[in-house]
C-alpha cells in the first residue's frame, strides 16, 4: 500500500516530553492531534493517572485548563499550529484572569512543509503567542524537547501566563505527501 | 420553532434559585450575561464559589469540565444561555465523552441573544439542545419546558450520574442586570481560596 509517511527524528524525544509532563505534575491533557505528536498523546492516553481527552476544537483547551486551575490541577493542550488560530478568544481568559495556559504545538511549515494549507498559521502561530503576551519557545533539536517542556510547565504555572512550546518538523518529522 | 418545544415560559431566576438553594459549597461556573446574573440573584454578587465568564463565549462548559476533572468528588454546576452553548456546540460532544460523573450543565434557552438586541438564536428555529446533548450520548440529557418537570430536572442536575445536560425553555423576558465584579483575577483568587484553602 502506498501511503504518506512521516520521518521523525531519532531518539526518545516524545517519551522525554511525556516524562517532563509527569515530573511537573501535569495530570489533564486535552488534544486535537497532529501526526508529529502521536507518540506523546499515546503515552498520555495509556497513563491511568492522567486524564487525557480528545477535544472537538482547540478553543476548548484554554478554558479546560482554566477550570483545572480553579480546581488546583495542572493541564496541558496539545495541538497543531493551525489550531492556534482557534484558541485566540478563549486564551484571552489567561490574559484577563491570569490563568496558566500551557500549549505543546506541532509547528507545521517549520521545515520542508508539503501542504500549502499549513503555511499561513505555521508562519503566524508564534506571533500570536507574542501578541498575547505569552512566551513562545522553539524546539529545534530532539534533545531539547524534554527540558523545554519541563521549563515551560514551570514557567506557565509559576507566572500564571501562557507558554507555548513549538516543535519543529526537524524534531517531529516531515510528512511527505503523494503527488 | 421546534416542533417539540414551543413553550418559552419558565422563569430562569426561579429555577436557578431553587437549584442553588442550600448548595453553598457547590462550585458554579456561568457563561455570559443572564446566566451570570441568575447566579448573582440566587447567591449574591460576592459568593466565592461563583466564577462568571464575561467573555470567551462558549467556554463556560469547558471551564466546568476542567474543574470537574480536577475535583471528581464535587458536583460542578455550569449555567449557560442558549447562544453561549451554540457558540461552543462541540463541547456537548466533549462533555459526553468525558465521563465526568460530577458535571452538570443547565442551559437557559430563551431562543434569543438577549444582551444584543433579541436576535433569534438557532434554538428558536429547529435546533433542540436537549436532543443534541442526548444524541451525543450524554447519560442524562433532555429539554424541559413545563413547570411540573422542573423539580425532577433539578434533582438530576444535583444528583444524577453525569454528565447531565438539562435545557430549560425559559421566558425571553429579560430578568434584569445586577451589579457584580468583572475582575477575573479577583474571582479566580477567591474561588480557589474557598475551594482549595489557598489562592
Amino acid at each position: 500500500m502506498v501511503s504518506e509517511v512521516s520521518s521523525a527524528a531519532a531518539g526518545n524525544w516524545s517519551r522525554d516530553v511525556y516524562n517532563a509532563l509527569k515530573e511537573q505534575g501535569v495530570s489533564v491533557v486535552g488534544f486535537v492531534p497532529d501526526g508529529g505528536m502521536k507518540e506523546i498523546i499515546e503515552l498520555c492516553l495509556a497513563d491511568k493517572d492522567m486524564k487525557t481527552i480528545a477535544l472537538t476544537n482547540e478553543c476548548e483547551g484554554p478554558t479546560l485548563m482554566a477550570g483545572c486551575w480553579l480546581g488546583g490541577v495542572k493541564g496541558c493542550l496539545i495541538l497543531q499550529s493551525t489550531g492556534v488560530g482557534n484558541i485566540i478568544n478563549a486564551a484571552s481568559m489567561s490574559e484577563v484572569c491570569q490563568f496558566p495556559f500551557l500549549a505543546l504545538v506541532s509547528w507545521r511549515s517549520s521545515w520542508a512543509e508539503g501542504n500549502r494549507w499549513q503555511v499561513p498559521m505555521g508562519l503566524r502561530c508564534q506571533d500570536y503567542f507574542k501578541m498575547a503576551g505569552f512566551h513562545a519557545m522553539q524546539v529545534n533539536e530532539p534533545d531539547d524537547a524534554g527540558p523545554s517542556v519541563a521549563a515551560a510547565v514551570e514557567e506557565a504555572y509559576n507566572t500564571l501566563n501562557g507558554v507555548g512550546v513549538f516543535f519543529s518538523q526537524r524534531v517531529m518529522g516531515v510528512k511527505r505527501f503523494l503527488r | 420553532m421546534s416542533d417539540k418545544h414551543t413553550l418559552y415560559t419558565l422563569d430562569r431566576r426561579v429555577i436557578v434559585k431553587k437549584l442553588l438553594d442550600g448548595q453553598d459549597e457547590m462550585p458554579v461556573i456561568t457563561g455570559l450575561s443572564s446566566a451570570s446574573y441568575d447566579s448573582v440573584a440566587a447567591r449574591s454578587a460576592d459568593h466565592p464559589l461563583n466564577f462568571n465568564l464575561h467573555g470567551a463565549l462558549g467556554g463556560a462548559a469547558m471551564v466546568g469540565l476542567g474543574l470537574a476533572m480536577a475535583q471528581p468528588e464535587k458536583r460542578v454546576m455550569v449555567l449557560m444561555g442558549d447562544g453561549d452553548v451554540l457558540c461552543g456546540l462541540g463541547s456537548l460532544a466533549t462533555l459526553a465523552i468525558s465521563g465526568a460523573k460530577n458535571l452538570s450543565l443547565a442551559i437557559f434557552d430563551n431562543g434569543i441573544f438577549g444582551e444584543t438586541g433579541n436576535q433569534l438564536t438557532a434554538t428558536s428555529q429547529c435546533v433542540e439542545l436537549g436532543d443534541v446533548a442526548a444524541s451525543c450520548g450524554t447519560p442524562i440529557a433532555r429539554t424541559v419546558d413545563r413547570e411540573d418537570q422542573v423539580d425532577d430536572a433539578i434533582k438530576d442536575l444535583l444528583h444524577g450520574e453525569g454528565p447531565v445536560v438539562i435545557n430549560f425553555k425559559v421566558s425571553p423576558k429579560h430578568p434584569g442586570h445586577l451589579a457584580k465584579t468583572r475582575d477575573g483575577v479577583l474571582m479566580k483568587l477567591r474561588f480557589r481560596k474557598a475551594l482549595l484553602g489557598h489562592s
